[in-house]
């Protein structure tokens, strides 16, 4: 079972948000999605201050299996990115939700956040992709 | 590795042994200042120093650990891993073929010429096209070439367009030419059916699509059965249809990409006509095209000029998109694939595209029970299957991979196509026996047992290899493609 915690918001393309204190979001892959891919070896992340769109791909990451794009969960501009992890890309799978975060995004607009999926919901997700998984 | 088995030919290097010797030169060394001072060495190249017989037992070790389908099989999906008869070495060999040089005059190379003629009349009845060009060097320069064609042919009517559509389970070089052709990629997802989603490729369908790129039977070894409907649509919005020719072996004299629709169709000669897969070497990927589209092919074309019977380049070709290689492509590999063409005859392809599909269809049906096939029911020269059931006791389609190289088989393709979790394509081809398909199915469910029974088996596999499990993770993020001497990666 993958780890889902409850206080983030997620995406269908399995990605987390974290809104901070100062309006920011922290952005980065579940736990579902870094098990599905495997051994991650490469990211691609966007520039710092470029505009990124909710929906649209702002980055890729690249596994030994397969690459995969980095969907934005909101429309804003990228002010932090996790250089460490672009480093050393084996953070992605050790930690996801922790030192393997990927960007931090000023949204244009606040409310974008809460039209996320809640932890309970991404788990219905996840758990139709792994029940459709019997075989 | 054993200490008996040097990793490298440095390491079987000692100083000042040599594989031959040169006599004293005639002359005397080069006048002062004949060599600039900024392009002279400062120090020596740094080269194996060995004898010839140590030079031959390092390469012939080396390729005694090669796997090829002339040791077993190789059921690679996709990649159509026949066996190439060894006539076609025979006739690419022959002096007239192998002492030809790309400046000798027309008059002197008319047996080349009628080899390309004559290879451009077998495949334009193949694939339903009008005019083919040799000179891309592989199936991916062929499509760029397809693509520079597309655009050009926009151009020309005054119509310039911008997108490419490609289906989600296509082949990585097709949005790779795209992009590398300057067009943007917009993809269409596959139905519950394996094939394209009809609706989703009528909404992304407008007046900036240049042309779709399929494969047919497409990549999940499926026929595109709507493939007029698709080819209609595309037409209608002035798109062009680009047939990649990877799977072209499962319709040899079956079905031709001409009479679907398709405008442009690239040839992998390594996979349907038996040349060398290259691996980085000289390959040829021809790419036939319809009248209409064939003013833009690369100049120069072959020629035939009946009044006087004689063959020649046709270079007065000024819509031509221009030159894809140097001189006329791999001449070579294509005297392989004419060898193929001419020895196995139109009768003969029938039977390789009903073999292919047989062989595929026998192995899939014994599989099946261990290995669900993603789509379900009848398939072309080639199924994916999937592994996920294995997940649960922590056993990947790459662990089953692994062990049955120990078992003396080539695995499938894993991971691919990126639509299906677990993804195991296998493609065991036309060339491949009863006898050694049961062997392959044998070993297969051997290893679906073992899954359950002893899942660290697989984990460990392979173990009868001379290296073992690869750390393919390290192996990618700390990549060093180039010798050095010492460095630490070699001792790690």
């Amino acid at each position: 079972m993958s780890l889902i915690p409850p206080d983030l918001r997620y995406t269908r393309e399995h990605e987390w948000a974290s809104l901070g204190d100062d309006g920011k979001v922290k952005v980065g892959i579940t736990d579902f999605a870094q098990s599905r891919l495997g051994d991650v070896v490469f990211l691609d992340l966007p520039e710092l201050e470029s505009a990124v769109t909710a929906g649209e791909s702002m980055g890729e990451v690249e596994s030994t299996k397969s690459v995969s794009d980095i969907y934005a969960p909101l429309s804003g501009s990228v002010k932090g990115l996790n250089a460490e992890c672009r480093d050393n890309p084996a953070l992605v799978n050790q930690d996801p939700y922790g030192e393997g975060w990927l960007v931090v995004i000023e949204p244009g607009d606040a409310a974008e956040y809460e039209g996320l999926l809640t932890a309970e919901q991404y788990a219905a997700v996840v758990a139709e992709l792994e029940g459709a998984e019997g075989g | 590795m054993t200490a008996a088995s040097p990793q490298t030919i440095f390491d079987v290097s000692a100083p000042g042994r040599r594989s031959s010797t040169i006599p004293e030169a005639g002359v005397g060394p080069a006048p002062a200042g004949a060599i600039p001072e900024r392009l002279r060495r400062r120090t020596p190249p740094r080269l194996p120093e060995v004898s010839e017989l140590d030079l031959v037992r390092h390469y012939t070790r080396l390729s005694q650990r090669n796997w090829a389908i002339d040791v077993g099989p190789y059921p690679l999906g996709s990649c159509t891993m026949k066996y190439n008869p060894k006539v076609n070495e025979e006739t690419a060999a022959l002096p007239g073929f192998r002492n030809l040089h790309p400046w000798q005059p027309e008059s002197q190379v008319q047996g080349a010429l009628r080899l390309l003629w004559e290879t451009e009349r077998i495949l334009v009845e193949l694939t339903g096209m009008a005019k083919v060009t040799f000179q891309p060097a592989a199936g991916a320069q062929g499509e760029m070439t397809g693509l520079l064609m597309m655009r050009a042919f926009h151009a020309a009517a005054g119509d310039p367009r911008s997108v490419v559509l490609i289906p989600d389970s296509a082949h990585g070089t097709n949005p790779a030419s795209v992009a590398l052709a300057g067009f943007k990629v917009r993809q269409i997802p596959s139905d519950e059916r394996g094939l394209v989603d009809l609706a989703a490729l009528e909404a992304a369908l407008d007046g900036q699509v240049a042309g779709l790129m399929l494969t047919n039977p497409n990549t999940l070894g499926l026929f595109e059965r709507d493939i007029e409907k698709i080819a209609a649509a595309v037409h209608a919005v002035g798109g062009l249809l680009y047939f990649d020719g990877a799977n072209l072996n499962a319709i040899l004299g079956k079905v031709r990409p001409g009479d679907m629709g398709f405008d442009i169709v690239h040839i992998n000669t390594h996979k349907t006509f038996t040349t060398p897969h290259g691996g980085g070497g000289p390959g040829a990927g021809p790419v036939a095209v319809t009248e209409r589209l064939a003013r833009f092919l690369p100049a120069p074309v072959v020629g035939y000029d009946e009044g006087e019977g004689r063959w020649f380049w046709d270079t007065d070709r000024p819509d031509s998109i221009g030159r894809m290689h140097g001189f006329h492509g791999n001449f070579g590999v294509l005297v392989r694939a004419y060898t193929y063409l001419r020895s196995i005859g139109g009768e003969g392809l029938v039977k390789v595209a009903e073999r292919a599909v047989l062989n595929a269809n026998y192995l899939r049906k014994r599989i099946e029970d261990a290995y669900p096939m993603a789509h379900p029911g009848w398939c072309m020269h080639e199924f994916v299957a999937t592994a996920r059931r294995y997940r649960a006791q922590g056993v990947r389609a790459m662990d089953i991979a692994k062990r049955l190289i120990d078992l003396g088989y080539h695995p499938p393709t894993v991971y691919f196509p990126l639509v299906v979790e677990e993804a195991m394509m296998a493609e065991p081809t036309e060339t491949e026996s009863r006898e050694s398909l049961d062997g392959l199915a044998d070993a297969l469910l051997q290893i679906a047992g073992e899954a359950s029974s002893d899942p660290d088996l697989l984990h460990r596999a392979p173990v009868t290899t001379p290296v073992g499990r690869l750390d393919e993770a390290r192996a990618a993020r700390r990549l060093h493609v180039r010798w050095e001497p010492g460095a630490p990666w070699l001792s790690e």
